[in-house]
């Protein structure tokens, strides 16, 4: 126990770094106190990977930087990543069947990255099937409970990332977003989470769903955890990522305390539809009254192809997804059928038994969509859309500094409430595609609670490269609200 | 307009999936569900709009980057094949398809 009162996993990065290096508590001691917390609560599901013999030696590793005085600004700092990003010393398999045991020669970027900050590995986390869906129902190995309602899931594709930072079974966690796969857990979940502009962290080792949208980010229960995560996770990537922007990280605390007077906050009107639920949207007027009360001032403003979003996200993710896994043939790495007559055949059970049932539609679809003589009418034309989408956001930018909406139209659904329906899941996205595919940072924030006591989240939407101000906006309302630091019964 | 069990017995074949009838069945229904959202973005008129590749490219260029063609790292072969269904003598083995 340390000398404060506060057990271990109630502290924020920010502080349990401050802890580890005052040497207050060693870094072993923080990966043991969350090893057992993971173990206490392994029906959650969250976890996919964990090896306690790996953990403890980079703990005993980050301790000894410490006494010799070369720590990085996270070192002995815990943490778990989605099981998208590979790794050395866990197995790495994005939630499918297909990488069944699979060990990557090499660690992502971001892995890279934080260890170098002095980040402790406790394990993988649970995501859809290569980060596709929006629930963690997809998962190929187990769905993941929402802490807050164990009957309702914890949303997705970063739903293991969500609900072990809302559980305290890790301090902070990596998630990947491609149409709003941080920022919905992360809302469905009462936690913190950001996705920086398109390019500013490396996708190199990100197993590859949607390219021109995948994108990493920290998850947290504070905003000034994720921009300390932000900073060790970002920055240029050139020989490893041909997308990654030549854009340094930054000090992105730097502005968490600035004053919010006379900031512009545009509210987007189609935001606030027939569609949204009555809950979230007085979950979502109230934190923005609480903005006003900071000083910034409210904007109506449009994007009018909101709906839009959908259509055109569903033809270019699924077109790129489908391109991106051809790669699992049977032959390489993963999983490959036992009994075929020839290679076709060898190609068509392999992946026919590797893959989930989400997976392929998305392969069919993206597959139909590419073909000769469809490939103009719908992913170029998606294309085209989604530049008039992006011209959309920086015209509204015209009229104010960032944008705030909700995240999602509903609170976290129950486990198997949207049946065999990917529609409805796709539907539920709304509000977190037009982003994703502008490539502009975004964040959800907790604002609240909504129907049967479950969080909801603020979203904010920045220009490119305004994470420092997203950041600015989420403390600010983090230091007159408690919504980010309530607890879930049980944990 | 609708798919057909032909149109997904063709793009199943492209993809490379083996589908079972059922499953095939069920795709054909989801897919035309899902097209059916999707005639709404057909009917945009996009005349004289280029095509928005990477993101950031909206309001700045953004060159894709070539890298010098020089080894970065010493061999990783039997890193690289560890985890491969079948390898011998430091090859992937496929089944034969050449007679």
């Amino acid at each position: 126990m340390t000398q404060n009162s506060k057990p271990l996993h109630d502290l924020t990065v920010a502080e349990l770094a401050g802890q580890l290096r005052a040497r207050q508590v060693s870094a072993v001691e923080a990966a043991q106190h969350f090893l057992a917390r993971a173990a206490s609560h392994a029906s959650l599901g969250a976890y996919l990977a964990m090896d306690e013999d790996v953990t403890l030696a980079q703990a005993r590793a980050a301790d000894a930087r410490l006494a010799a005085g070369t720590a990085g600004p996270l070192e002995g700092v815990p943490m778990a990543h989605k099981d998208i990003f590979v790794t050395k010393d866990f197995p790495s398999t994005a939630g499918s069947r297909m990488l069944d045991g699979y060990r990557s020669p090499f660690d992502a970027t971001v892995v890279r990255k934080l260890a170098e900050s002095g980040v402790v590995t406790l394990g993988k986390l649970n995501c859809d099937e290569f980060a596709m869906g929006s629930a963690n129902e997809n998962s190929a190995y187990h769905p993941v409970h929402n802490p807050w309602d164990h009957t309702r899931v914890p949303g997705g594709s970063s739903g293991g990332s969500a609900a072990a930072v809302a559980a305290r079974l890790v301090p902070a966690a990596t998630g990947t977003d491609t149409g709003g796969s941080i920022r919905q857990p992360a809302s469905f979940c009462g936690i913190t989470g950001i996705k920086p502009t398109y390019g500013r962290a490396s996708r190199y080792g990100m197993i590859a769903f949607a390219s021109s949208l995948d994108q990493g980010g920290p998850m947290a229960r504070t905003a000034e955890d994720c921009a300390l995560l932000l900073k060790a996770m970002c920055g240029p990537d050139p020989d490893r990522d041909s997308t990654s922007l030549d854009v340094p990280a930054e000090d992105f605390t730097r502005s968490l305390n600035d004053s919010l007077d006379g900031l512009r906050i545009g509210v987007p009107k189609e935001f606030f539809g027939d569609g949204l639920a009555p809950d979230v949207r007085a979950t979502v007027d109230a934190a923005l009254k609480e903005y006003q009360k900071l000083g910034a001032k409210l904007v109506e403003i449009t994007l009018p192809r909101t709906e839009l979003s959908i259509p055109v996200y569903y033809i270019i993710a699924p077109a790129e997804a489908s391109s991106n896994l051809s790669r699992f043939d049977g032959v390489k790495f993963g999983h490959r059928a036992k009994n075929y007559t020839d290679l076709v055949d060898m190609y068509k059970k392999t992946r026919a038994e590797g893959f989930g049932d989400e997976v392929k539609r998305r392969i069919m679809i993206g597959t139909y969509v590419l073909s000769h003589g469809y490939y103009d009418a719908y992913y170029l034309q998606a294309q085209k859309i989604r530049r008039m989408i992006a011209d959309d956001f920086q015209q509204a930018f015209k009229s104010c500094d960032v944008i705030a909406g909700p995240v999602a139209p509903t609170v976290a659904w129950k486990l198997g409430g949207h049946g065999n329906d990917p529609l409805a899941d796709y539907l539920a996205d709304i509000f977190t595609l037009p982003a994703s595919l502008a490539g502009l940072p975004g964040m959800s924030v907790p604002a609240g609670f909504g129907e049967g006591g479950m969080p909801v989240g603020l979203q904010l939407i920045g220009n490119y490269f305004s994470e420092a101000r997203l950041l600015n906006l989420a403390h600010q309302l983090q230091q007159v609200t408690d919504f980010h630091s309530r607890k879930p019964e049980g944990v | 307009m609708s798919l057909t069990p032909q149109d997904i017995a063709r793009i199943a074949n492209l993809a490379r999936l083996e589908l079972q009838p059922d499953e095939s069945e069920r795709l054909l229904t989801q897919i035309n569900g899902f097209f059916n959202i999707v005639e709404t973005m057909r009917a945009v008129d996009t005349s004289g709009i280029e095509p928005l590749a990477h993101p950031v490219a909206a309001i700045q260029d953004v060159a894709l980057r070539l890298r010098d063609d020089v080894a970065s790292e010493p061999d990783q072969r039997e890193a690289n094949q560890r985890s491969a269904p079948s390898v011998e003598r430091g090859l992937f083995l496929v089944p034969k398809v050449i007679e």
